[in-house]
Formats: C-alpha cells, sequence, structure tokens
C-alpha cells in the first residue's frame, strides 16, 4: 500500500503540484486579475447590479446587434468589470460567430486597460495546462487528479498512528522532519484535500464518464432534460424575424433581487434578443448558497412577464451542484476565502514534501552518493524546476504584466508565454547546476522577484503600495503584501537549504537514528 | 537475477499495475451505465453513475493492491464485473 502511495503521487506529484498552486492562487483569481489591469478604477462603492445589467445590455445590443444569445455576468463586489459574451448567427455549421468582452460597469463601455488574461490564466491553466487542447489537457488533469485520490486513501491506509505523528515535528532530521512535515501537513488538511480532489473530479465528470450520458440520453428532448439539471442556459429557439425591442432589464433584474432577498442576480441571459422570442434569464448568484445547480427565473424578453421559476433539481444534480460548488468556493466570504486559500496551500506543501521525501529517503540509500542513478537525478532536477522554478515562473507572469508593451501585439498571449519561458529556464538551470545549489539559487530568485513586486507596480503604474494602503485598496495592496509574505516564505526555505549540510550524510544519520522510519517506507506493494 | 526470477517478481506487479489502470476506469464505467437499471429519472441516474464512479475507481485501484495476490485482485474484478454487466446491458 506505502508503495502505492509512493508511485500513485510520485508519477503525476509535478502536475498535481503545479495544478495545487495555480488552483491555490485561482481562489483570489478575480483581486488578481484588478492588479493585472491597472488602468482600471477600482470600484469605490458597491453598484446596483440591476442599472449595470441595463447598461452593459445596451452596449452589447449596439455592438452586436444581432447577436442570438448573450450572457453577462453581473459584478459581485470583487471585480471591478463586467464580463460578457454573445454568439452571432454564423453562416454554416462550425462558423457560428462568438464574442466576449469586459465592461466597465460605470460607464457601460468596453474596458480599455492593458490586454491580459489576468488571474483567468492560473484559473484555466490549473485544470486544462495550455499548448495542448483542452479536450487532452482536462483529460491529464482528471487523470492527474484520480491518482491523488489514490494516493491520498493510500496515504491514510499507510499511516496509521495519524494523531501521535501530528504532534510529533522533529525539525533538523533530514529525513525524519521532511517526513513528520508531509504527515502534518497531510493529516491537519485532510477533509479538505480529499474534498477539493473528488469535487475536482465532478466539474468534469460529464467528460471522464460520458458511457452513462451515450447509452440513456438519445432524443433532443431527454438531452433538454438533463442540461436543465445542470445549467440556466436554455438553447435559442428559432427567432420569428419580427423586430422587437427588449422589455427593461433592470425591471427584471430588480424583480429578482426581490425575490432572492439580500442575495443578488448573479448572471442576466438572453436568448433571441430584439426578436419577438426574446427570453430573459435572470440566474441567481453564487453567495449565501452552496450550490452551482440551475436557480434562476424565465421572463418573456418583450413584455417584460415573468413566466417561470426554476429553482429545483433533482437530488442527484443537487449534489453535483454542491460538490461544485465546494470546489470553486465562490459562496464564500472573505475569511472563508483566505481559510481556503491557507488549506490549499498546505495542499500544495503537501505534494511538495512528498517530491522531496522521495529523493531525501533514496539517497540515503546510494551506493554512491556523487553519481546517483538516471531516475534519482531526473525526479532530483524535476523537483527543483516544478517546486522553486514554479514560484519563479509565476512571478514572472506577473512582471511580464507589467514590463511588457501595453500596445503589443498579442500581448496576452506573451504574458502567458513569459511564464513558460522562464519556466523552461529554470528546469535549464536545474539540470545544469548541482543540486543544492539550485535549489538555493532559484528559491532566492522566487524570494527577490517577489519582494520587488510592489516595487515593479510602484514604478510602472499610478498607484504604489502606499497609495493603496492610504485609500483602502484592499485588492492592490492585498496582491503586494502577499508578494512580500511569499518572499519571506522563500527566503526561510532558501536559509534553511543552505544550512543543510550535505544530503546524503544527512540522510544517513537520521535514517540510522530511527530505524522505524518507514511510514511512508518503500516496501513491495 | 536471473531472467525467470526477475519475471517471477515484476509479472505479478505488472498484472496489478494493469489491473488497477484498466479494472479501476472499467469498474467504474461500467458502473456508471448499470445506474441506469434503477427506478431514477434519466438526468438523474446518469448523474448519480458519474458522481459514484471515482469512488468506484479509487476502491478498485486500492483493493488490487491490498489483496494477497494479482490472481485474487483480477478475480475480484472480474465478479464485480460479472454482477453489474447484465444490468448495463439491460440499459
Amino acid at each position: 500500500m506505502s508503495g502505492l502511495h509512493t508511485w500513485a503521487g510520485l508519477l503525476l506529484g509535478w502536475v498535481l503540484y503545479a495544478m495545487f498552486l495555480t488552483g491555490t492562487v485561482s481562489f483570489f483569481k478575480e483581486e488578481l486579475s484588478q492588479w493585472m489591469r491597472p488602468e482600471q478604477p477600482r470600484l469605490t462603492q458597491p453598484l446596483d447590479p440591476a442599472v449595470v445589467a441595463q447598461r452593459v445590455a445596451d452596449e452589447i445590443g449596439a455592438i452586436a446587434p444581432g447577436a442570438t444569445q448573450w450572457s453577462i455576468k453581473l459584478p459581485d463586489g470583487r471585480s471591478n468589470t463586467v464580463y460578457a459574451f454573445w454568439r452571432l448567427p454564423g453562416g454554416g455549421p462550425g462558423a457560428r460567430g462568438f464574442g466576449q468582452d469586459l465592461f466597465d460597469p460605470v460607464t457601460g463601455h468596453r474596458v480599455a486597460a492593458r490586454l491580459t488574461l489576468g488571474g483567468d490564466f492560473f484559473y484555466r491553466f490549473h485544470f486544462q495546462f495550455y499548448y495542448m487542447s483542452p479536450f487532452w489537457g482536462r483529460l491529464l488533469a482528471g487523470l492527474a487528479a484520480m491518482a491523488m485520490l489514490v494516493a491520498i486513501v493510500a496515504g491514510v491506509i499507510t499511516h496509521k498512528k495519524i494523531f501521535t505523528d501530528f504532534f510529533t515535528f522533529r525539525w533538523g532530521k533530514g529525513q525524519r522532519s521532511w517526513l513528520d512535515a508531509h504527515n502534518a501537513l497531510s493529516v491537519f488538511g485532510l477533509p479538505f484535500h480529499v474534498m477539493i480532489t473528488y469535487t475536482g473530479l465532478v466539474t468534469l465528470m460529464a467528460l471522464y464518464v460520458p458511457w452513462g450520458e451515450r447509452a440513456a440520453i438519445k432524443t433532443p428532448a431527454e438531452r433538454q432534460q438533463l442540461s436543465a439539471e445542470l445549467n440556466a442556459f436554455a438553447q435559442a429557439g428559432k427567432p420569428s424575424g419580427e423586430t422587437v425591442p427588449l422589455a427593461s432589464i433592470e425591471a427584471m433584474v430588480r424583480q429578482a433581487q426581490q425575490r432572492w432577498g439580500t442575495t443578488d442576480a448573479g448572471r442576466v441571459n438572453a436568448t433571441n434578443p430584439g426578436d419577438a422570442t426574446a427570453r430573459i434569464a435572470v440566474t441567481r448568484g453564487d453567495a449565501g448558497r452552496v450550490s452551482m445547480s440551475p436557480d434562476y427565473i424565465e421572463f418573456d424578453g418583450v413584455t417584460g412577464k415573468l413566466l417561470a421559476v426554476h429553482d429545483r433539481v433533482g437530488a442527484a444534480a443537487e449534489t453535483r451542484g454542491v460538490l461544485y460548488a465546494l470546489h470553486l468556493g465562490r459562496f464564500s466570504d472573505i475569511a472563508t476565502r483566505w481559510l481556503y486559500f491557507l488549506v490549499s496551500l498546505m495542499g500544495t506543501a503537501m505534494v511538495g514534501t512528498g517530491l522531496v521525501l522521495w529523493i531525501v529517503k533514496r539517497r540515503a540509500k546510494l551506493p554512491d552518493p556523487e553519481r546517483p542513478y538516471f531516475g534519482f537525478r531526473l525526479v532530483e532536477r524535476l523537483n527543483i524546476a516544478s517546486i522553486a522554478g514554479l514560484s519563479i515562473a509565476m512571478t514572472a507572469f506577473l512582471w511580464g504584466n507589467r514590463l511588457l508593451p501595453v500596445a503589443m501585439a498579442e500581448r496576452p498571449f506573451w504574458e502567458i508565454h513569459v511564464f513558460f519561458i522562464v519556466w523552461g529556464l529554470t528546469l535549464l538551470h536545474a539540470l545544469l547546476r548541482p543540486a543544492k545549489a539550485a535549489w538555493r539559487e532559484q528559491l532566492w530568485t522566487a524570494a527577490a522577484l517577489l519582494a520587488l513586486v510592489p516595487v515593479l507596480n510602484a514604478v510602472t503604474t499610478q498607484r504604489p503600495l502606499w497609495r493603496s494602503l492610504a485609500e483602502g485598496d484592499w485588492e492592490f495592496a492585498g496582491i503586494e503584501l502577499m508578494c512580500w509574505a511569499l518572499a519571506a516564505l522563500h527566503a526561510v526555505l532558501a536559509i534553511r537549504t543552505a544550512r543543510q549540510p550535505a544530503g546524503a550524510a544527512a540522510g544517513r544519520k537520521a535514517e540510522r537514528r530511527s530505524p522505524i522510519g518507514t511510514a511512508a517506507g518503500e516496501t513491495a506493494p | 537475477m536471473t531472467a525467470l526470477r526477475r519475471a517471477r517478481v515484476i509479472g505479478p506487479l505488472v498484472s496489478r499495475i494493469v489491473a488497477a489502470l484498466l479494472g479501476g476506469y472499467a469498474l467504474a464505467a461500467l458502473f456508471s451505465v448499470a445506474v441506469l437499471a434503477l427506478p431514477l429519472s434519466k438526468p438523474q441516474a446518469v448523474l448519480t453513475g458519474q458522481l459514484a464512479s471515482f469512488a468506484i475507481c479509487t476502491g478498485v485501484v486500492i483493493w488490487v493492491f491490498a489483496v494477497r495476490s494479482a490472481l485474487k485482485a483480477w478475480i475480484g474484478l472480474l465478479i464485480v464485473a460479472a454482477a453489474l454487466a447484465p444490468l448495463a446491458w439491460s440499459v
């Protein structure tokens, strides 16, 4: 069982580490997106979603008058922009037009800030990676999550005395300390790690296990029935061709707000807007309910009359909605979101310490520490680039956001290229330098880059940290203070790495001192 | 180590890995179809099967590595598959 734990954890460990860390950061993706669009003014007071919905709907009507469908995500207090997309009638099949943009909730016009994917990059990378089709990326993510689930369960079985080990932490004892750290991190967040892994699989379950759906769902009516259990998007029916302006969106959103009390409306979807057959759906926001299952009210787009209330789905669909929402954590207030972030960071560290532990354990048993075998060196180098290197690459993404010319062509993609180029360089560096030196140098580089983010921001924008603090702009200040906290964390790790005696000797000593140190030992499965 | 002894050590391990990877997914997929035989509405049955499939896949992998021999692991998988197959077929 411990063999299963080790290998399920190691083989996809680097992918999992990247998924965990970028996923952790994604709990603050809206805030990160704000920071990455410094030209877009922050919202100083909450806006009325009903008014914003009308503004943006009018703007879309002007930009894409022939749209067959549009959807507006209303501001929820965490974002200073409004995202909307629309579909245009296309020529043949596959040529269907699709448009999307960010809008300023105050003016209703398109956002003029620098082009960037912002926090959405880490969010998307977290489950579908990049430079490969989303389909294959998502399959890889699912495989990694499945390995994680197996590793967690096998780890719990391996690790019988969870609670005693939790209170015995031994610092500075080489392998023993790594094992203690790995155990403590895993045990403390165990319910969270199980939840986040399982719910992660649930978010894409239709892709991973399509067989039941393929066997049971055959007719368009059945497909519609299944889709209605999962989301609030109604397929646009045939337009009549008769042009009729939309009724007041503002009034519809207000009606929805009245129904849901203080909870704001989350989204406004329109099908066949501007046509006599227009329908508007106002969906309930994520705040105040731990479920992503569809909860919306439907209006006649021409008369503004309430047509139907959809607030109930079947038990299985509701379970799926709750699990989905638990994964995203969008229901959460700021305190819960911080808790999500911190425990998730511990999950990242759990994966990271597990990867390092593999090396530390085997180093103690190397016949000749000067000439380790190929597999050992490969894991060792990949560990450096995927742990310390990823920190550098993610910080480089923020640097790219500030340093790349604002008018650059394909700018959002170049920010991402910077991320991958830097990540590749860290791998090259890890391959060329002695392992211990590579760890130290990369950790210091990450610490320095993170520490200088506020300086970089002060030099390149009109919103330096002291001004953000003075104005109470916590989105901006929070990101930069977090960079400092993470810089300190990397500096501590760099110092500890430097202080550690030559790895092999330390490993051997620890092994001798605790011959029973095989809780995650390497026994044949 | 002679080639024969090597094969005797590695063979069962490879067998278990294959049983875990293929068997885990196959039983999960089979279960997700067999659920359709339950008296549930179609969308609910489809979703129930999908939701439970990951737990089943995990359980299978753990089982395959927990039992005493690779042969027992395969027999266990086949028994469960034989129980689920008629249900899945009836859909």
